[in-house]
């Protein structure tokens, strides 16, 4: 079945890659994954504690895309590479199985988070008055009928604030299997479709529905899109594409454009500059929809990525280096740190608030907030190794340890 | 203690009319942040209003974040403020606003009522402070966008001056619900409209962070929620004078 990859045919690609090409060789895990998958989880951290002066090291205050960019790509890349595996070697039925047992997996790490923001909640209702609030208040109202919101929280309707990654994620995979499976056969025609229900998203206006109204924040149909992207790049796009990534005219227009959002993200922080941008541009540009995976976010993660590529190669001695090795770590147990990263954004803010923190407390809880999600996967690590020396014969498929830990 | 600051405030407005000049210092309590108030949009219409017919018109609309509940409420908000400290500035001139506040209103809603607001109160600048109620129901961004493009339209055709303002920092629900995703809309839509944003949100965010307001006090009096109003009809005030080039103005209005 792997002989049935047609080259893509298109003005990006130079030259058809090979056959053997299209299918990644079975080589180790590539460790850049993990790496930038950890840091974007230290970001997505800081970047969920409002009013942190860590802030302004996060990526987003620099261009149009953001920590989750990366982190849905890369889990595209890593469930393409682990499935994919899975599903030549053992056939789509046990493939598909463990999809949707990291989903399942995924839907109670969210239930378990919204336990933790119901506490939240609860206590502000409890203890909080001020008449000048009496307006936002009302967000407490849902507490009123506890019913509903736990029910529609159950169906993902409701989702509160900084809880819309996972719920993504969830529908994301859902829907896997099908794309996995025509990634392996017509790896162009798959990307293509997504591209089409991308572009039909936009255009119809799909989304799914929130409660108690709107849509969800990650429109899963645009935001598909980066996740199949991630799987067909893992799957011998990443090769296809090298030809492209090697050429200076590419990294001269990626880093052009890199420098262009820069200076429009300028800006937005420094209001006088905001003048010198043209109002043919600002009526073009904006909004630039983060809920619909704006093309100009999208753009921009292409750019970072292809500087990035160019610049820290698969096998940088760096990525052996202690230094590296903590964020290496937290991507490499992307679920678990995730949850435990919004969760620590949560008490982080919490704490701020409550001792009304100045710059240095929240530089201290941030670093705090990052030094426990390093404590935490390494003693998942410690587990696994753990866990695995206890096995008597290794019946585990040999990635079990990326698939169930890492996809 | 109590009986000289009685004195004091009943002093204050008196020094003020007997000097004329009614340049109030800004209340202690309500240092901005720095350019908090900057923005390219003048307000011809209000300047023309002055200059002509020497009265300023002003309507508010807003939700429930404009007003304020218990005793003498109207009058505590920061649109009764705005009121007084206009007519403490602009002697001679005849101030009027009008507020029109009504709680748990999303944006579509205050848009459903705009043309009899307008048609009513002929207003020559409006202050329209909306999102709140947007964020917390979810209101679809681009819903909100196509509202508030709707309204602007229909308020600068109806020849008035526009300052939009965004919501209140409130710490306490700040993880609650995402405000942020609608003020970068406002933000952008004053733009495009040429129309002034006044930043509640960032003002108050630096009141928060400064130490000017304990924001998240948990509270039942009204003191704070009073005072924060003050420094808010004070601050549009400035923004206002600033922006309508009515420094200028007053003196010959005076003279």
């Amino acid at each position: 079945m792997d002989a049935i990859v047609k080259p893509l045919r298109g003005t990006l690609i130079l030259r058809p890659a090979p056959m053997a090409a299209a299918l990644p060789a079975p080589s180790e895990r590539d460790l850049r994954l993990d790496l930038f998958r950890g840091v974007a989880l230290w970001l997505i951290f800081l970047d969920h504690i409002p009013q942190n002066i860590v802030n302004w090291f996060t990526i987003r205050n620099y261009g149009f895309s953001d920590a989750t960019e990366i982190f849905i790509f890369i889990s595209g890349y890593t469930a393409a590479f682990v499935y994919g595996r899975a599903m030549r070697e053992r056939g789509i039925i046990i493939a598909s199985a463990r999809v949707l047992r990291r989903a399942w997996q995924i839907y109670v790490a969210h239930i378990f988070l919204f336990t933790i923001f119901m506490a939240e909640i609860a206590y502000v209702a409890a203890t909080f008055e001020n008449p000048l609030y009496a307006e936002e208040m009302n967000i407490l109202n849902f507490l009123k009928q506890p019913d509903v919101t736990i029910f529609q929280a159950l169906l993902l309707k409701f989702k509160p604030v900084n809880m819309d990654v996972l719920p993504l994620y969830i529908v994301l995979l859902l829907l896997f299997p099908p794309m996995l499976w025509l990634l392996l056969r017509q790896p162009a025609l798959a990307l293509a479709g997504s591209a089409l229900v991308y572009v039909l998203a936009w255009n119809f206006d799909w989304n799914l529905p929130a409660y108690p109204n709107g849509v969800w924040f990650f429109n899963p149909f645009a935001w598909q899109l980066l996740f199949v992207f991630g799987a067909w790049c893992a799957l011998g796009g990443a090769q296809r594409l090298a030809g492209v990534l090697r050429s200076r005219i590419v990294l001269g227009i990626a880093v052009a454009y890199l420098l262009f959002a820069f200076a429009i993200t300028l800006t937005w922080y420094v209001e006088p500059l905001a003048r010198f941008v043209p109002g043919w541009l600002s009526a073009w540009m904006y909004p630039i929809d983060k809920t619909n995976l704006d093309v100009l976010r999208f753009a921009h993660f292409l750019a970072l990525a292809a500087v990035t590529v160019r610049f820290v190669p698969r096998d940088w001695p760096a990525l052996r280096s202690p230094y590296l090795a903590p964020a290496i770590r937290c991507g490499q147990h992307s679920l678990e740190i995730f949850c435990l990263g919004v969760f620590l954004a949560f008490a982080g803010q919490f704490i701020i608030s409550e001792w009304s923190g100045g710059p240095l407390i929240q530089v201290v809880i941030s670093l705090i907030g990052i030094l426990i999600m390093i404590a935490t996967a390494n003693l998942i690590s410690w587990y696994k190794r753990m866990e695995g020396r206890g096995a008597t014969k290794p019946v585990k498929p040999p990635d079990a340890d990326l698939a169930g830990g890492d996809a | 203690m109590k009986l000289a600051a009685a004195v004091i405030a009943t002093l204050a407005p008196l020094a003020l009319c007997v000097v004329g000049v009614a340049e109030a210092a800004p209340p202690e309590q309500c240092e901005l942040p720095p350019s908090s108030l900057a923005g390219d949009a003048d307000l011809g219409h209000v300047l023309n209003s002055v200059k002509t017919a020497h009265r300023i018109a002003i309507t508010v609309i807003g939700s429930g974040s404009s007003g304020l509940t218990g005793p003498d409420g109207a009058h505590s908000a920061y649109p009764a403020r705005l009121e007084d400290v206009l007519k403490a500035q602009l002697r001679g001139a005849d101030v009027k606003v009008t507020a029109h506040v009504q709680s748990k209103e999303t944006t579509a809603a205050m848009v459903a009522g705009l043309d009899k607001v307008l048609a009513d109160d002929k207003p020559v600048l409006v202050i329209w402070q909306a999102g709140t109620v947007d964020a917390l129901d979810g209101v679809e961004p681009d819903e909100f966008r196509d509202s508030l493009n709707e309204g602007v339209d229909k308020i600068q055709a109806a020849g008035a001056d526009l300052i939009l303002m965004n919501m209140q920092y409130s710490p306490r629900t700040e993880s609650m619900f995402n405000v942020s995703t609608y003020a970068d809309v406002m933000r952008a839509i004053a733009e495009q409209h040429g129309a002034l944003l006044f930043d509640r949100l960032a003002i108050m965010r630096y009141w928060n962070d400064a130490g000017v307001f304990d924001l998240y006090a948990a509270t039942k009096k009204y003191d704070m929620a009073r005072r924060v109003h003050n420094c808010i009809g004070w601050a549009l005030a400035s923004q206002i004078i600033n922006a309508a080039h009515l420094d200028a103005t007053r003196t010959q209005t005076t003279e």
